[in-house]
């Protein structure tokens, strides 16, 4: 199943499938590794809610959840169905 | 708190830094965080301040060192994920590691996260082959199971990898000896792109060979013309004298290339090359790295206490306090005793002076005037700085800033701003200046000149101490561990106050001047490291400490000499400071304070450092006072003055809140260069910092 990575519950991973984004993020994203095929693992997440802590290629980068939003991510479980 | 020798020393060059006369001249790369100035300092024995976040080191900075005869020019350039600017650090890595004209670079790596180190690494591949991989941190990754195969890199990579821990000086040795022994190389690694890439690439390369004549690597022009990468072809023609998109060789050729690609259906070529070279460093490091992929789990727990909605607040308030009350704790004894120390050394002075027969005025000129000054900068500073420095610093180290600066992001957004400003404004606390250098970490212009303009209400350690005597002396009394448990609370307020402050500024900017929505940042959270106690120490009191506090003793005297002439200069049967004084007293008055209190600020406008010392020459001037300057004498000589609760909360909140010193405000006009956003700088604060003292001198008179 497809899922904007903001949508990702805690503690579950997937892999991305692309960002919905141009622009400076988008090269940001990608130069932070988020590109298709790498595997994202939500941590945690700041008081509020918002932004929440991913692990990418074995570095944990804080994203806000409109930002995450724009990455597309498949769940991890269902890689195996 | 970014303010070291090194940024002013007379080793260091910041922010010009043209390749000098060094035999060998090497750049130091990599990611943010990855350690660049752990190993530049391991490598040249400076003191280039390191910390556990991304984008400690703003500045370049560059450094020699001697080997075997020869001398090594080290340039540590701002930390990047990319050669593909982002941000003003990026920009300034990626022209220097392009266009700076360095033999070599090095490469650092965070040997825990390769792959996305390796991104960068094959990036710098593109421009240079004259490139040695460190692959640095070895000892986390090992600790985490992790293991890196150098040889097996180094075979792939086709340049010379070390393995490092930098903090631990391991490998130091190896990189010195491997960059004597660099040899300078025709080629390395190279990623390649789809043959319809690579095509086009392999045509302009060959145009630009002839034409950029070794200035610049051919292939890399060849893909940033492709990709049309403005900022580096912007820097490139300046350096190179001419624009590659402009000569008639290239520009034809490059109209057709991108037609042909667009004809292939390749779009997006940027993220195709991304893509690609993430390719590359995977393949790479699945030869190369072996050991677990996940998160730490113990490091997990610690961030979800952190972070949690239930602790993650309360548990940077607690842990701020607990900082306070161990600097409060701690300095209150040393203080004393250092005062005492001064004055039984100026009663020598003044012995001395004496029976040397100087003049009268030339005597309390320099005892009056400029020992007491003196000795009040020393013993109320020098105490709580050497406690509070080493504290922070090993909080810092830890990695704690960043998560700080993760549980604030949500309110910094709904002002309008960027949580990074919680890392300037950290900075800020030991110097504003510093932190307004520091907002460079900012990636966006609107939200950095936020950041820049708020930077002030974070009190530096030259307002620290103002807020410290005067909390101990008239909120809560000296003594007992409950009061100083009291004062680190009432100073937890006050910077909460700051914080909120900020907060507030920084949604008004938003909502006005600065109008705009908050930007998409990108914030890392680096893994906890355990600190280097006796490092930090060392490092905190002799880089941290002193230094601050021979700038406050340097301006201090001179200063202490000023106060005394205007005390002691008399216009029409009235000293100068009493003229002054008086003038402002209304305005004073209004504010909860005295024309005295605005008098110290005004005067302490080169150094905050100085304006308890000013308070005290200005009321012992007026002749009301006999005695020290210690803290209880302090208490007395103020209430002496009229000095109420209300007095003593207007003045601190006004020391939060006011215009920065001159070397800020210089600093901001250079940060920003603008005479508008530097003024405004000045003014917000002090016009909020009035307001509040106004609002709370009124319900002064109304309850007392």
């Amino acid at each position: 199943m497809e899922l904007a990575l903001s949508a990702l519950p805690e503690g579950t991973a997937g892999v991305v499938e692309g960002i919905g984004r141009g622009g400076e993020l988008r090269a940001r994203l990608l130069d932070l590794g988020f590109t298709p095929g790498a595997r994202v693992e939500c941590l945690f997440a700041a008081p509020s809610g918002d932004p929440r802590a991913y692990l990418v290629r074995g570095s944990v980068i804080a994203l806000r959840g409109g930002d995450a939003a724009s990455i597309t991510v498949r769940r991890e479980a269902e890689a195996w169905d | 708190m970014g303010l070291t020798r090194l940024s002013v020393g007379k080793n260091a060059a910041g922010g010009d830094v043209s390749v000098g006369t060094a035999d060998v001249t090497a750049a130091l790369a990599g990611n943010p965080n990855v350690g660049k100035s752990t190993v530049f300092n391991g490598l040249t024995g400076l003191h280039q301040h390191t910390g556990n976040w991304s984008g400690k080191t703003v500045v370049t900075a560059a450094g020699t060192y001697k080997y075997k005869g020869k001398t090594y020019r080290l340039v540590d350039i701002p930390g990047a994920y990319s050669l593909r600017a982002g941000s003003a650090e990026e920009e300034a890595a990626r022209d220097f590691i392009a266009l700076g004209g360095a033999d070599l670079v090095i490469a650092v790596a965070d040997a825990g996260a390769l792959e996305r180190n390796l991104n960068l690494t094959l990036q710098i591949l593109e421009v240079t082959p004259n490139v040695i991989l460190a692959v640095n941190l070895l000892d986390e990754a090992e600790r985490r199971g992790v293991r890196v195969d150098t040889k097996a890199l180094s075979e792939a990579l086709g340049i010379p990898v070390v393995g490092m821990a930098a903090r631990r000086g391991r490998g130091l040795e190896d990189l010195r000896r491997e960059t004597a022994a660099f040899q300078k190389r025709p080629y390395a690694y190279t990623v390649r792109y789809d043959p319809a890439i690579e095509r086009e690439v392999n045509e302009l390369e060959l145009r630009l060979e002839n034409i950029l004549d070794g200035r610049l690597n051919p292939r890399f022009a060849a893909l940033k013309l492709l990709e049309d990468d403005k900022g580096l072809l912007d820097a490139a023609a300046e350096k190179l004298g001419f624009d590659m998109r402009e000569h008639p060789d290239i520009e034809p050729l490059l109209s057709e290339s991108r037609r042909r690609l667009a004809e292939a259906g390749v779009d997006r070529l940027t993220d195709r090359l991304i893509e690609r070279v993430y390719r590359c460093a995977g393949e790479i490091c699945a030869q190369c790295v072996s050991g677990p992929a996940g998160y730490d789990r113990r490091q997990l727990r610690l961030d979800r206490l952190l972070t949690r909605r239930l602790t993650g607040i309360p548990v940077m308030l607690l842990l701020m306090a607990l900082i306070f009350f161990l600097t409060l704790k701690g300095a209150n004894g040393p203080s004393d005793w250092l005062y005492a120390l001064f004055e039984r050394l100026g009663d020598a002075m003044s012995r001395g002076l004496r029976a040397l027969g100087a003049p009268a005025a030339l005597h309390d000129a320099l005892v009056l005037g400029v020992w007491r000054v003196l000795s009040y900068v020393v013993s109320v500073m020098l105490p709580p700085m050497a406690i509070f420095f080493p504290l922070f610093t090993l909080l810092e180290d830890l990695g704690y800033l960043p998560r700080v600066a993760f549980d604030l992001d949500h309110s910094f957004k709904k002002a309008g701003a960027c949580g990074k400003q919680c890392l300037t404004m950290a900075m800020g606390l030991g110097c504003n200046a510093a932190g307004v250098v520091g907002c460079r970490i900012i990636d966006s212009k609107r939200e950095r000149l936020i950041a820049t303009v708020t930077n002030a209400l974070m009190p530096c350690n030259g307002r620290f101490p103002i807020l410290l005597s005067l909390i101990t002396v008239f909120m809560v009394g000296a003594g007992g561990w409950g009061r100083s448990l009291l004062a680190a609370g009432v100073l937890t307020l006050f910077i909460v106050a700051g914080v909120a402050a900020t907060l507030l500024l920084s949604r008004l900017l938003s909502r006005t001047l600065l109008k705009g929505e908050s930007s998409s940042p990108t914030l890392e959270l680096p893994p906890f490291r355990a600190p280097k106690v006796g490092e930090v120490l060392v490092r905190s009191l002799l880089d941290r400490t002193l230094f601050v506090l021979g700038r406050a003793a340097a301006v201090a005297a001179p200063a202490g000499l000023l106060i005394w002439l205007c005390a002691n200069v008399t216009v029409g049967g009235q000293s100068v400071l009493h003229l002054v004084t008086g003038f402002l007293d209304p305005v004073g008055r209004f504010l909860g304070m005295d024309g005295v209190i605005l008098t110290a600020f005004l005067l302490g406008l080169p150094a905050n450092e100085t304006v308890i010392p000013i308070l005290i020459m200005a009321y012992t001037a007026s002749g009301t006072f006999t005695g020290g300057a210690g803290l209880e004498d302090l208490r007395v000589m103020l209430a002496q003055n009229g000095w109420t609760l209300t007095t003593a909360v207007c003045t601190c909140l006004f020391t939060v809140m006011h215009w920065p010193c001159t070397t800020t405000l210089l600093t901001v006009k250079k940060e920003t260069g603008s005479v508008k956003w530097t003024v405004l700088a000045a003014l917000l604060p002090t016009a909020l910092g009035a307001v509040l003292c106004a609002i709370v001198a009124a319900l002064g008179r109304v309850v007392g």
